[in-house]
């Protein structure tokens, strides 16, 4: 019988089954950014230890960045002394730092996989939930706690139990409106926001082949909120051709070499799995959240749910959501006014997501009442995107165009909501006060749907908006 | 001095009620913005347990009968969300030394187990007669015994489960890992040296 890729992975990375029972995990790949990383190099420097591969770990700086401007020293002085701190650790201990004054500076789930860094039949770690992200590549790649990043940074390997491997495989095609973004919302309202704990997600399937290398970026960065620590697609000849000729990519003969390599690590065919879940591509619609957990997601042309449709367990938090977001049982989605769209986030920051934004927002105008910001997950998003005058397009229709960063998706930076504004969000976590206001409301929706919300000041189907070019 | 190990812990509880309690709400993410872990603790829960002008709002952490709680007792899915270590330390530093509930997010069972937190899962009607115990009597001893696998209190004995793992790294003081990796270091550069990335895929 064969092997499913985490389980080869697995076995590839493991040092040592330790006397605890958990396994000794080497790490080909270490991530860092300014929030989770100080405290881990101050225990680091109290115990007089060193880094033990220090060229296996990149930086770069993404949650507390302003967008607006980057000039240094920042506004807030609590920021300025957490970039400090990066550029201190990073200089001292040898670490390659992707800093602002960098056309490589970026969110830590961006700049990976466009570096090149992130390639098939690694083990990827960073102090960030959204590292499943890197899945996308065939790696295992998951987020680790701050004392787990001082593991990493001393020894290059963690401690960890082996999970088990579910497979969800989505097969046929995906109905026009409906995108990867909305694939992961579907999953997490099936399966719920704690279905995934103590799994991997290994996703396949005739839709998840036809997904482009940033659409299974945005599934595999959502494995999380679906409680799913790992989420991985399994390497094929698009992932390949996404890595040639990126910086870290292998060159020449080492790329053929490494062509082998990736293709012995993806799936066996015979390979088992502790559960499948099978699901129809076309039974997936244009998503919303309307509560304060990924999972509280339904089709746009839906409308909430009453209390008694639901599990009794999942009663008490859509009470709760219903009081908190304003809304009531039963009432259609579609038609609820928003005060704030963003696009942006680890989730959906790419080029391919600010060419779907600007391909809606084009010859249209953000509504009156509306604040919208596109913020670019990179710089190098932000620069492709201005070289195809995406910006123009954005600037255009209203949107503010901003510098890379975190932005919206977490409060950290000056982008957070104010009161009980309600955000039409390309990011991933509607969590009570997640996007900086105690009282603030987020709907999780794809960039189009957040584009189409801005334009129309409310929750609108993108399957019923005209674009420019089908003749609005 | 504090103990080494983590087979037996005493004390009274502090129940939070609610599923999929995130680590944003544990924790929320501006109090995040400093390179120390200090003073988290004070922070814990800040923004369900004080209104936008600093006024407290109805919350057990308010509550002065459960103050020196040692047990925080959840339901379901608790710690979701971020990866925030901040979140367990917030908890930790306020004065709990073990957490009950239904079930933990992985994550955040995992930065548990890093700081010798056991994280342990009771059934639901277990976890539901516990918080009811605790807000009837906010002094109930509660026991944890790590090696009986036991949860105790009052003429209650209920069996938790656990990963054997988790547990023995806790019983015998070992989850502080750094140590016991590096132990390891020579098993380590062996294992780089087999794995074809690291070695321009000569071997591969």
């Amino acid at each position: 019988m064969g092997l499913n890729l985490f389980n080869k992975l697995w076995d590839l990375h493991t040092v040592k089954t330790l006397e605890s029972g958990q396994d000794q995990l080497f790490v080909g790949l270490h991530l860092i950014h300014e929030v989770t990383s100080p405290q881990a190099f101050q225990m680091i420097r109290e115990r007089g230890l060193k880094v033990a591969f220090p060229e296996r770990t990149f930086a770069t700086a993404d949650h507390i960045v302003p967008t607006e401007s980057q000039a240094r020293p920042f506004q807030d002085p609590l920021a300025e002394e957490m970039m400090v701190a990066i550029e201190k650790n990073t200089q001292e201990f040898g670490i390659q730092f992707f800093g602002l004054d960098s056309r490589d500076q970026g969110i830590v789930h961006v700049v990976g996989p466009e570096q090149g860094l992130t390639q098939p039949g690694m083990t990827i770690a960073c102090g960030d939930s959204h590292t499943s992200t890197h899945g996308a590549f065939g790696t295992i790649a998951f987020g680790i706690g701050t004392s787990q990043v001082r593991d990493v940074l001393a020894t290059q390997t963690i401690a960890l139990s082996r999970p088990k491997v579910r497979r969800i495989e989505i097969d046929g095609a995906l109905q026009p409106g409906v995108t990867a973004k909305d694939i992961a919302l579907h999953i997490i309202a099936e399966l719920g926001v704690k279905g995934g704990i103590g799994h991997a997600y290994e996703y396949a399937g005739s839709a998840i082949e036809a997904l482009s290398m940033e659409e299974r970026m945005t599934l595999c960065n959502m494995s999380i909120e679906g409680g799913a620590r790992v989420g991985y697609v399994n390497p094929d000849q698009k992932t390949f051709d996404y890595l040639e000729g990126r910086p870290y990519t292998p060159k020449g003969e080492a790329f053929d070499r490494a062509l082998r390599y990736w293709q012995s690590i993806a799936s066996d065919v015979d390979a088992p799995y502790d559960d499948v879940v099978r699901i129809e591509a076309e039974i997936i619609e244009p998503m919303v959240t309307w509560g304060i957990n990924p999972g509280q997601a339904i089709g746009v042309g839906r409308a909430l749910p009453s209390l008694d449709s639901l599990m009794e367990e999942d009663r008490e938090s859509a009470q709760l959501a219903f009081e908190y977001m304003g809304l009531g049982e039963r009432q259609p989605i579609k038609g609820v006014r928003i005060d704030v769209a963003f696009v942006g986030s680890c989730t959906n920051g790419r080029i391919s997501d600010l060419r779907a934004a600007a391909a809606v927002a084009k010859g249209h105008r953000v509504a009156s009442h509306v604040r919208a910001l596109i913020v670019p997950g990179s710089k190098r998003v932000r620069d492709q995107a201005v070289e195809e005058g995406l910006d123009q397009i954005f600037r255009e229709a209203g949107f503010e165009w901003r510098d890379a960063g975190c932005s919206m998706c977490l409060a950290m930076n000056p982008d957070q909501l104010v009161g009980r504004e309600v955000c039409a969000s390309s990011s991933n976590r509607n969590f009570i006060g997640r996007q900086g206001s105690p009282t603030g409301r987020t709907l999780l929706m794809s960039p189009p749907m957040v584009v189409a919300a801005a334009i129309a000041g409310e929750v609108s189907d993108i399957r019923e908006f005209q674009t420019a070019g089908t003749g609005a | 001095m504090e103990e080494l190990t983590r087979k037996q812990i005493k004390g009274s509880g502090i129940a939070v009620r609610g599923n999929e309690i995130d680590t944003d709400r544990i924790i929320p993410a501006r109090f995040l913005k400093c390179v120390a872990f200090d003073g988290l603790g004070e922070s814990v829960f800040y923004d369900e347990r004080y209104d936008a002008a600093g006024a407290q709002k109805p919350h057990p952490f308010n509550d002065s009968r459960f103050a020196g709680a040692t047990f925080l007792v959840v339901n379901k899915n608790f710690g979701c969300g971020s990866s925030r270590e901040h979140a367990p330390q917030a908890i930790m530093r306020w004065g709990i030394r073990a957490i009950v509930g239904e079930s933990f997010a992985e994550i955040f069972a995992g930065n548990c187990q890093m700081l010798g937190v056991p994280a342990v899962c009771l059934g639901a009607v277990e976890i539901k007669d516990l918080m009811q115990a605790i807000e009837k009597d906010p002094q109930l001893e509660i026991e944890l015994d790590m090696e009986a696998r036991a949860v105790r209190y009052g003429d209650r004995e209920v069996v938790f489960e656990l990963d054997e793992g988790v547990r023995t790294s806790l019983v015998e003081g070992k989850w502080d890992s750094t140590a016991l990796l590096m132990a390891n270091e020579g098993a380590v550069r062996e294992k780089a040296q087999s794995i074809p990335y690291l070695n321009a895929f000569q071997n591969a």
